[in-house]
Parts: structure tokens; sequence; C-alpha cells
């Protein structure tokens, strides 16, 4: 206890009596943390598996490229039309939410800034991206389905791009703000106007980043049921249009033959998941990889 | 790109009317346009966000009309009798929601404390990407595995705990009239927490990590242990962050659609009992919209409208305490 | 521990002790009572053949000195000298830095202090540690000073005291007596200084480690917080870094010059070039190194 403390035998510095608890109470919450990360590695290495082992069963060339059985109850056949489909609804989409995205946090960064609506913008997204997708298949079905009495492609990339539209604002803005402000100087010290300088300078300095946002959010809209199951109609074969027609999608597939009685609808839809998983790990790891090279590239280029 | 900007030569100024603009950089109305377009794509979210409460709400109209404000709220949803009442699946909305966050708070704030605090640097960027890795899968694919793989252990769980709590109060009424398939209140919230884990562990991630080393190495200095400078310094930082990532986390558990309809087992009902078949308002909507005409359509579609206020409330209210928490730690960093 | 005197009694016994022995009147006793040799001193730390390395790279090596108690001895030396790296590793606050490596052997009185059973937390409540930036916690007075109580398993009952009696020491007591419940964030930084002071007396320590304690403060708060070390000099070993050479020759007994040279395998390394009675440092230096530095300010 007292402050003036004399050399006594060199035991200044072991545990004091109370240090135990403490110290077990350390290991405890340590062992716990790497506990709440195995808990979570858990599930996603149980259902890595999972689409693996089952849908590898009845994955292959034939899956992928033969036409879905008219009848659930028959065995094989393929998914040719809902990944045709899946693609082209997601590309659409993107399409749509893509260049709109980009511009409004185009707007939101370089021309709003701290200005009231764009404040109110960017809250709105930040609130939108929070809107369940399920909201947005509703929205579509309600303003285009009811209205047009047809369920296309097109409707369902509508949902997705309601869907894409904030998070590609968001992380898009994200992106823009990390451009050095020194950039922009440079262009405007030249003569430059505004819209060229976003242009030559501001937009291919951010591209890698946006790439990547927009990538995810891809990735993230390829794997949504909800916004298609009132949008996209059905089909067994595969419809290439964007605007005619019913089509499908892979995840709508799974949903419907998840709770089929039958065998072979069920491998359908492990083997559907199994393509599903595939094409959205494709996109989340261009994503990746596209973030990699950006960071090595400036690394290497300030630290030069 | 620059580099082609810096070598492209400028328009020799006249010295005398360069500042006039006589000869000024080309493109005053492209910027102009370009400008009007840009805010145009930001109203769009305004638009489009009005756009989906005005359509909802316009189909949901019939529902509010043949229902009547008393029979939205009470809990009695039956297509076959016409009786269109809400408040069960908000009640399983929010429960399922309830027991998602349980399971997935404390396991995201372990996770972001393993990644900020307790894991040696090389291994936290591969460890957040394979967390991210679980925000990829879609939520059918959860479904799926869950209806396969799943349900049926869980329901042998659910005897068990079912069985050897009957009786005690409370916890015998909780546990009681368990599933025999395993399609549960429990199995979707267990499974939703798996789906809204990343969301959670990366903001409450972003808000440790912004945690300065200065009020660490105070901690530390005063011979705290690491979980003692955790719960002193990183925890009194990060609070308001959590919070606002719990919010984010019960809205994503809200709207929870898919996974949720295969593995609840579609029964909309008031009840205590958590390992009983339930459902949710997006769960129904998925499961019944397809079959659904006239009130039960609106109804249905006064369900999304629903889930979405539900969700832009929480929204807010999650954006507002994160953003107070950014002005405040700003404060603190200045 | 109750009644602290505010005085060092030994050094007033030694004081005493040489008066009676003395004829009286001495013609030339300096202004300052002279340091009595480090031989009579308990030493609090001594440092043999220290090295630093961050990631492989040394920072600082071959460091020889010893930290006698109840004595300010101050480090100085141009940025980037490894002054602040040496501090670090008299609390063992490179353990929780990626890659640093401390090599030699430090003891604290006679104990190794990077020993095999020693408790790294016990290091630290011993050696406590005052930072360049004032770094309370987002958190009350009061609980900013009872954390580290707390944490020792203080019960409750003691903490209020423990916390005024901290206050009281590091005065602050009085200008927050009656915002004690108020957040800390709140007060300037002189007064968040001072009660990061008071933070780390109230665990009871025996030597108060300095980081630039006034770097961040203007000079009405850094002339407060050196007034403040006289008066803790008395019952507490301090070791303060600091970049002001004025502050170093007002307020240290002993000092140590650190600077960085480039070696002849062209490793930039930081070395401790003198260690001293402060006033002999300052007034007649015996290095040219540590003249050109001092001199070279001041001019």
């Amino acid at each position: 206890m007292s402050v003036v403390t004399a050399p006594a035998g060199g035991a200044l510095l072991r545990s004091r009596p109370g240090a135990k608890g403490r110290k077990a109470r350390n290991h405890a919450a340590t062992a716990l943390i790497v506990v709440a990360v195995l808990v979570a590695l858990i599930p996603l290495v149980a259902v890595i598996g999972f689409v693996i082992s089952r849908g590898g069963s009845v994955f292959g060339w034939q899956f992928l490229t033969q036409d879905i059985p008219v009848l659930d109850r028959d065995i094989g056949g393929g998914m040719l039309p809902a990944i045709v489909g899946t693609l082209i609804i997601t590309g659409g989409a993107a399409a749509m939410a893509v260049p709109l995205g980009v511009l409004g946090a185009i707007y939101l960064n370089e021309y709003g800034q701290r200005r009231r609506l764009a404040r109110v913008i960017r809250f709105l997204s930040e609130v939108m991206t929070g809107v369940p997708s399920i909201v947005m298949g509703l929205f579509i079905y309600v303003v285009w389905v009811l209205h047009f009495k047809n369920e296309t492609a097109f409707a369902g990339s509508l949902a997705l791009a309601c869907l894409m539209l904030p998070i590609v604002i968001r992380t898009s803005e994200e992106i823009l703000r990390l451009v050095p402000h020194e950039l922009r100087e440079g262009s405007y010290a030249l003569g430059s106007r505004k819209v060229r300088t976003i242009r030559t300078v501001v937009l291919p300095h951010a591209a890698p980043g946006i790439v990547s946002g927009v990538l995810l959010a891809v990735a993230r809209a390829a794997g949504e049921t909800a916004p298609l199951l009132f949008t996209i109609g059905f089909v067994t074969s595969t419809n290439t249009s964007l605007f005619h027609g019913p089509t499908t999608a892979l995840s709508y597939q799974i949903f419907h033959n998840a709770t089929s009685p039958f065998v072979g609808a069920q491998d359908r839809a492990y083997g559907a998941a199994l393509t599903l998983i595939l094409l959205v790990f494709l996109f989340t790891a261009l994503a990746r990889l596209v973030t990699t090279i950006y960071t090595r590239r400036t690394s290497a280029s300030s630290g030069a | 790109m620059t580099t082609e900007t810096l070598a492209r030569p400028n328009p020799t100024p006249d010295p005398e009317r360069s500042l006039r603009g006589a000869t000024p950089p080309p493109g005053r109305t492209s910027d102009r346009v370009f400008q009007v377009v840009t805010l145009a794509a930001g109203l769009l979210v305004l638009v489009v966000l009005a756009l989906i409460v005005v359509a909802t709400a316009s189909q949901a109209r019939a529902w509010f009309n043949a229902e009547g404000l008393s029979s939205i709220f009470s809990s009695n949803w039956d297509p076959a009798h016409h009786h269109f009442g809400a408040f069960g699946l908000l009640y399983g909305t929010l429960l399922v929601s309830f027991i998602a966050l349980l399971f997935a708070v404390p396991t995201s704030v372990g996770i972001a404390l393993f990644v900020t605090e307790v894991a040696p640097r090389r291994v936290r960027r591969p460890i957040v990407y394979t967390i991210d890795l679980l925000a990829a899968v879609p939520s059918v694919v959860f479904g799926l595995w869950a209806l396969a793989e799943l349900i049926a252990p869980l329901s042998h769980i659910y005897q068990s705990v079912s069985s050897a709590t009957s009786g005690v109060p409370l916890l015998g009424t909780l546990f009681a009239n368990p599933s025999g398939s395993g399609e549960a209140f429990m199995t979707a919230g267990i499974v939703v927490a798996i789906m809204i884990t990343p969301i959670v562990t990366a903001i409450t991630r972003e808000v440790f990590v912004t945690c300065p080393a200065s009020q660490k190495e105070a901690a530390l200095a005063l011979g705290a242990t690491r979980w003692e400078m955790i719960r002193g310094a990183v925890f009194p930082h990060g609070r308001s962050g959590v919070v606002s990532a719990v919010m984010i986390g019960f809205g994503r558990a809200v709207g929870e659609t898919i996974a949720v309809a295969l593995i609840i087992g579609s029964s909309p009902r008031l009840t205590a009992n958590i390992f009983g078949t339930g459902d949710t308002m997006a769960s129904i909507i998925a499961n019944e919209f397809g079959d659904a005409s006239g009130t039960w359509r609106s109804a249905l579609i006064g369900l999304g409208l629903v889930l979405l206020v539900l969700t832009v409330i929480i929204g807010i209210i999650a954006r507002t305490v994160l953003a107070r928490a950014d002005r405040r730690l700003g404060i603190v960093a200045r | 521990m109750d009644t602290i005197p505010m005085s060092d009694t030994s050094h007033r016994t030694a004081t005493v002790g040489s008066v009676l022995t003395r004829p009286p009147a001495e013609p030339d006793v300096a202004e300052r009572t002279p340091l009595p040799d480090p031989a009579e001193r308990d030493i609090v730390f001594e440092l043999a053949g220290v090295e630093v390395r961050y990631s492989g790279v040394t920072a600082i090596e071959d460091v020889n000195l010893k930290v006698a108690a109840r004595e300010i001895t101050a480090f100085i030396g141009p940025s980037g000298c490894g002054k602040t790296t040496v501090l670090r590793t008299l609390n063992r606050l490179h353990d929780i830095t990626a890659g640093a490596q401390v090599r030699g052997t430090i003891t604290y009185h006679g104990e190794d202090l990077y020993g095999p059973r020693v408790d790294v937390a016990e290091v630290r409540r011993r050696i406590g540690m005052v930072f360049q930036k004032p770094n309370p916690f987002p958190k009350s007075i009061h609980d900013n000073v009872a954390y580290g109580p707390r944490i020792n398993g203080r019960k409750r009952g003691e903490i209020g005291d423990l916390v005024e009696e901290a206050l009281r020491k590091a005065a602050l007591f009085d200008e927050v007596k009656d915002k004690l419940k108020q957040s800390a964030l709140g007060l300037s930084g002189g007064q968040q200084q001072r009660l990061c002071i008071a933070r780390a007396l109230a665990v009871e320590p025996d030597v108060i480690l300095m980081d630039e304690p006034c770097s961040a403060l203007d000079p009405i708060a850094t002339a407060r917080i050196e007034d403040l070390m006289q008066e803790l000099k008395a019952n507490y070993t301090l070791v303060i870094v600091t970049h002001n050479m004025q502050q170093a020759a007002r307020a240290s007994d002993r000092t140590a010059f650190f600077t960085a040279e480039i070696d002849d395998a062209g490793r930039r390394v930081g070395r401790l070039i003198e260690f001293d009675d402060t006033e002999q440092l300052f007034t007649q230096p015996s290095d040219s190194r540590t003249e050109g530095y001092i001199t070279g300010r001041f001019g």
C-alpha cells in the first residue's frame, strides 16, 4: 500500500493477490471472442459444404445447358433458362442503377456536398438501403406489373434496380470522397470546367473503387429472390428478351423447388443453389480483386 | 488520365481579355446540363421512396376499408374466412428479429473485437473477407440449407428442451408445443441471425477501429488487462456505434423474407411458444401473394407498407444515432 | 498512505545533517540544493545495453542509465531520437506494439522488468504514464479517475475517497469538485492533462512516466503542470520526455540527452549521448553534441 517502496526481496512485479480473477476474466473474454468467430464460421462452412455436396452431384454441363423440365416430378433437366434469366435481369438492373447511382453520388459529393438537399438525399439513400427487398417487389408489382398487365425480366430488373440504387449511391460517394482534393484543384488550375474535371480526373481516379462497389451490389442483387416473386412470372424454357414475356431466375427456382416433395425438383434446387453461389462469389471475388489491385497500385505510387 | 489533361495545351490566354472570359474554356452549358442531370439522379431516391409509399398505400386502401382499424390490429389472419388481422404477423416479425439479435449481436461484437483487438494483424483482413462472404450467400440458399440440414436436428433439440422444461413457469410456456418438423420462430430467428451477423459485425468493427490508440494505451498504462481495456476504452467509445449497428441489424431482420418463408412453418399466430410454427409479415407476403386476390392481396400489400414504415423508422433511428456518434467522435478526434 | 507528507523527508534529513556537520555560513552555496550522489538514492530503474527494434529495424541502442527515486529525470533530444521509445520500455508499453522488440536489461528496484514471472498489468499499475495528448476516457471526470481503482478491485466504498485524493494530488479537485459527474471531455486541455495525472495517481504507482506532457498545452497550463511535477516529486519518481529544453532545465534533476545518428552501416539509430545532473548538463556539457543541441536551441 505504501507508495514509497523499498527494494524488497525482488517480487514487486508479480501478480497481486487479486489479479488472478482479473486474469481469468481476461482469458475467458478472449476465449469467448474467439468462439464468436468460430460460431460465425460454422454456418458459412456448413452452407458452402452443403451446396457443394448436394449441388455437385447434379451440377454439370447438362445442368447448365438444358431447359427446366415442365413437370416438377421429372428427374434431370437443367437450369439454363434460370441462368439466362438471372443474368438478363441483373444486367438490366445494373444498366439502370449503376449510371443513375453514380450520377447521384457525383451530385452528392461534387455539387451538393453539405447543402440541405444533398444531406436529405444522402440520409434517405442510407435509409433506403434498409428497405426490405420484398417491398421493392411489391412496389414494382403495383406500379408496373399491375399497370401493364405483364410480367417480364424488365419488371424484375426494375425491382432489383430500386434495391441497388441506394447501395451504388452510398458506396460511390464514399469512393468519390477519397479522391484527393489536389487532383481536382490541379485540373481547375488548368482551366477545366467542373464537368471536365469530373470526367477526366475524378472518375478515372475513383473508377476501381466504384467498380468494386458496383460488383458487390450486383452480387447482392443476383442472389435476391423476393423482388422477383411477383414480377418476372415463370417459364421452363429460355427467354432471352428483357421486355417480352415472362422469364425465370436461379433464386426463384431454388425457392420454388425447395419445398417440392419431388426428388428431381429438390436436386434442381441444390444444383441451382450451387450455380447461384458460384455466380455470386464470382462477382464478390472480382470486387475484391479490383480492390486489391487498386490498393496495391495506389500504395505503390504513393510509396514511390 | 491526369496526364492527358495536363498535356493538353490550354487556349493561350489573351492578357487583356482573359479574365473577362472572351475565350472561356469550352463547356459552360454542358457544365450546367451535367449538374442538372446529376441532381435529377440524386432526386430519384426521393422520388422512388415517395412512390413506394404512395403506390403501396393506394393498393392497401382496400384492406383498410374492408377491415377497419380494429380488425387490422387483431391477430386473426384467416384468408379463407376473409379475416386479415395483422397483429400476429407483426408480433412474429418482431419475435424473429428479437431472437436473431439475441444471437447475432454478441457474436458480431465478438468478431469485431477479434478483428480489431485480438487477432494478429496479418489475419485480420482474411477474417473480414470471410465474414463478408457470409453476407454474399443469398437468403434463399440459407433457406434451402436450413430446410434440408437444420430443421431436423433442431426439432430434436426443441423436443428435449420442451420436455425438460415442461411445468417450469415461464420457460415451460416459452418452450411448449414444439413444432414436429423443426419449422419454428426459433429456427427462423437462428437463420436470420446468421444473415444479419455480417452487417452488424461490419458496422461494429468500423466503430471499434476508430477507438484512438491513445485511449487504449491510457487504459493499459493503468494496468488494465486487454479485456479491461476493451471495457474501459473500446466499449464507451463504440457504444452508440454498436447501438446503431443493432438497429441496422434489426431493420435487416425485420425485412428478411425468403429464408424465413421457407422455415417458419407459415402459421400466423400470436403465441409465446418460440419452438412452435409462426409467420412474419415479409414471409407471408412471399408465401401467399401468388394465390391472393382482392382484399387478401390488398392486405398483403398493406403488410408491405407496414414493413416499409417500420424499416424506415428503424433506419432513421439507426442513422441518427450513428451520425451523432460520428459527430461526437469527430470532436474527440479534433 | 493516508497522510503523505508533501515534502521529501529523507531529503530534508540529509540537508539537516549536512547543515549540522558543516559550518553554518558556507559562502558559496549554490542556489539550487546540490543533488545527492545517485548512490545515496534508491535506484528505481537501471537500464543496461537497452535496444529497441521495430520490425527488426533498430530505433535506439546501447542505452545505459539509472533513474533515482523521487527525482525528476528528463529525456531530451531532437525528434526521432528515440526518447519516447526508451520511455515506453519502462512500463512495457511496447508489448502492445506489433513488431516491437526490447533487448538488454531493465531492472526496476533491482528486479528484471522483463522477467518471466512479471505481471505486465502490475508493472503498469506501479509505473504510471501520462501521454503527450491528454487522453481522458469519454466518461465522467469521476469515472475517469475511478477506472484504475475499479479494475484493481477496490471496493465501492473506497472509490469516492480515492478519487478525491487523486484529484487533490493532481491539483484539480477544487476546479472540478462540483462537476465530477460531467464528461471529462468538457474540461480544458490543461485540466484534462491534470485529470490524466490524477487517473494515473489513483492506482497508487511509485513512478510516473510523462511523454511530453505539456506539448499540447498553452504556457499557463504548462506552468501548472510543471508546478505539479515539483509537488509530486516528493512522493513519486518522475521520468519526463520533453521537447522543450527550458522545461527540462527548469523542472528536472537529471537529464539524459539522446540523439539519432547515421552509423557506419548507414542505419539511423538513436543513442544516449550524455546523462548528468541537469545543471551540469546544461552549463557544462561534456559532449560537443549536447552542447550543440542546447546552444542551438537557446541561441
